[in-house]
C-alpha cells in the first residue's frame, strides 16, 4: 500500500500524486456498510468456536424472566454441562449474584447508561473465563427490545423471551428484534389465567407476521412447564454446533448474525 | 455529545466515512459532495439519527460539504407457495396473497453504501497533492 495517500499501488509511480490526477465525477458502488463491531464479533465468535463453547443470547424486555431461565436450565443441566453466564444490566450485580448462587461462574456487566452490550464488552469480560471447561455460555442482555438486536456480539444463537404481562402484540411493535430470534420463547405463562388478554395464538401470528420463522415454545419455570422443551432445544443446538464442529469445514457451522 | 455515543446510528456513521475515505482516496479525489446510502426500514438503523450523526462527524472529514442522501427501500417479500414478490409493511412479512409466512425477505434490511460523488480537484488541491510528493 502506498504510505502517501493509502492507495493500493505498491509503487510511487501512480498518476495521483502528480497535479493532473483526474477524478470522476462518481463511484458506483453497492457495497454493505461494515457494522462496527462486526470484526471484534467475529474475534469472539473464533474463540468459542476454537473453546467449542455454544454461546447463546437471551434478549427481552426487562423482567421478562431470562435470569429465571438461566437459573432453571442450571438446576435442570448442571450436572451433565458447563454453564457460564454473561450478566449484562445498566446497574448492580443482582442477576450476577442470583447466578453464582448456583455455583455457576457469572460475570456481570454494568454498561452505565447504554442500553445494550456489544462485541467489545464481551470480549473485555472472557479472559476472566476459562472457556475451555465451558459447555454453554449464556448471554443475559440488557432488557430491552430494540438496540440489543443491532449488535452481534460473536453468540450462536438468538433466544427472545415474550412473557404473559407484556402483551401479544409486542413482535409487531418491535419487529426487528423478533426477526433476530432463533427461538421466541413465551415466558410466564403460568399468568395466563389472569391475564386474559394475553393469546398464545395470537402471540405466535405476531411473531409470523414480522417474519419470524423460528420455533415458538411456552414455558411456566415455577411450574415446571414447557422446560423440557426448551432444554431438548438447547441440547439439540449444542449437539448441532459440537457435530458441525468435528466435521471438515468448520467455516461453514457459524450461523450468519442477524443483519441490521 | 453523550447521547450520541449511546445510539449504534453514530458508530455506523464513522464506519460509512471510513469507507468513503478510502474510496476517496483510490480516486484520486479529495472532496465528496454526496454519498447515497440505502438504509431499509428493517436495517435497524433510523435515517433520521444518521443525518444527526453524519451532521456532527462529517466536520474535518473529506465529506465535510457533502450531502447525505438516504434511501430507503421497499420492504419486499417472496412467497415460496404463490411465487409471487410483494411490497409489505414492515411488521407485516406475510404474503399478501396467500398468506403463507415463510417468506423470503428480498429487500428491507439492506444497510448499503449505493455511491459517492466527487469534486474536481481544485487548484489548492492540487498544489496541496504536490508538496505531499517528496517521497
Amino acid at each position: 500500500m502506498c504510505n502517501t495517500c493509502g492507495c493500493d499501488a505498491n509503487d510511487h509511480q501512480h498518476k495521483h500524486h502528480a497535479p493532473s490526477a483526474s477524478v470522476p465525477e462518481s463511484s458506483e458502488l453497492y457495497t454493505a456498510i461494515l457494522q462496527p463491531d462486526e470484526i471484534v464479533a467475529a474475534r469472539n465468535r473464533q474463540q468459542f468456536e476454537h473453546h467449542r463453547v455454544l454461546v447463546v443470547n437471551l434478549m427481552s424486555s426487562p423482567g421478562s424472566g431470562k435470569t429465571q431461565l438461566i437459573e432453571q436450565t442450571i438446576q435442570t443441566l448442571n450436572d451433565e454441562i458447563t454453564i457460564a453466564v454473561i450478566e449484562g444490566d445498566l446497574d448492580t450485580e443482582n442477576d450476577a449474584l442470583r447466578i453464582r448462587r448456583h455455583g455457576v461462574q457469572a460475570e456481570q456487566i454494568t454498561t452505565g447508561t447504554a442500553c445494550h452490550l456489544d462485541a467489545a464488552m464481551i470480549e473485555t469480560v472472557l479472559p476472566k473465563f476459562s472457556l475451555d471447561t465451558i459447555d454453554i455460555l449464556f448471554i443475559e442482555n440488557v432488557g430491552n427490545l430494540i438496540c440489543p438486536a443491532c449488535f452481534d456480539l460473536g453468540q450462536d444463537a438468538n433466544v427472545v423471551l415474550l412473557s404473559v404481562p407484556e402483551g401479544d402484540d409486542k413482535p409487531e411493535k418491535y419487529p426487528v428484534m423478533f426477526r433476530a430470534a432463533d427461538l421466541m420463547l413465551i415466558t410466564k405463562t403460568d399468568y395466563l389465567p389472569v391475564a386474559t388478554a394475553f393469546s398464545i395464538h395470537r402471540a405466535t401470528q405476531s411473531f409470523r407476521n414480522v417474519g419470524g420463522r423460528a420455533p415458538v415454545q411456552e414455558l411456566a419455570a415455577p411450574l415446571d412447564r414447557g422446560v423440557s422443551a426448551w432444554i431438548d432445544w438447547l441440547l439439540s443446538a449444542y449437539a448441532q454446533k459440537f457435530t458441525a464442529l468435528s466435521t471438515p469445514s468448520p467455516s461453514e457451522t457459524a450461523d450468519a448474525p442477524p443483519k441490521c | 455529545m453523550i447521547w450520541f455515543q449511546q445510539m449504534h446510528e453514530f458508530s455506523i456513521c464513522q464506519s460509512v466515512l471510513e469507507q468513503v475515505e478510502q474510496i476517496t482516496r483510490r480516486h484520486h479525489a479529495r472532496r465528496v459532495t454526496r454519498i447515497v446510502l440505502s438504509v431499509g426500514p428493517l436495517s435497524g438503523v433510523v435515517d433520521v439519527l444518521l443525518q444527526r450523526a453524519f451532521d456532527a462527524l462529517r466536520l474535518g472529514s473529506v465529506a465535510e460539504t457533502a450531502v447525505l442522501d438516504i434511501h430507503t427501500p421497499a420492504v419486499i417479500v417472496a412467497c415460496p407457495s404463490c411465487k409471487k414478490e410483494s411490497r409489505v409493511p414492515t411488521n407485516r412479512l406475510l404474503c399478501p396473497h396467500c398468506q403463507q409466512w415463510q417468506t423470503t425477505l428480498v429487500s428491507g434490511d439492506e444497510l448499503v453504501l449505493l455511491r459517492i460523488e466527487f469534486a474536481p480537484n481544485t487548484l489548492s488541491d492540487n498544489g496541496h497533492s504536490v508538496e505531499n510528493e517528496h517521497v
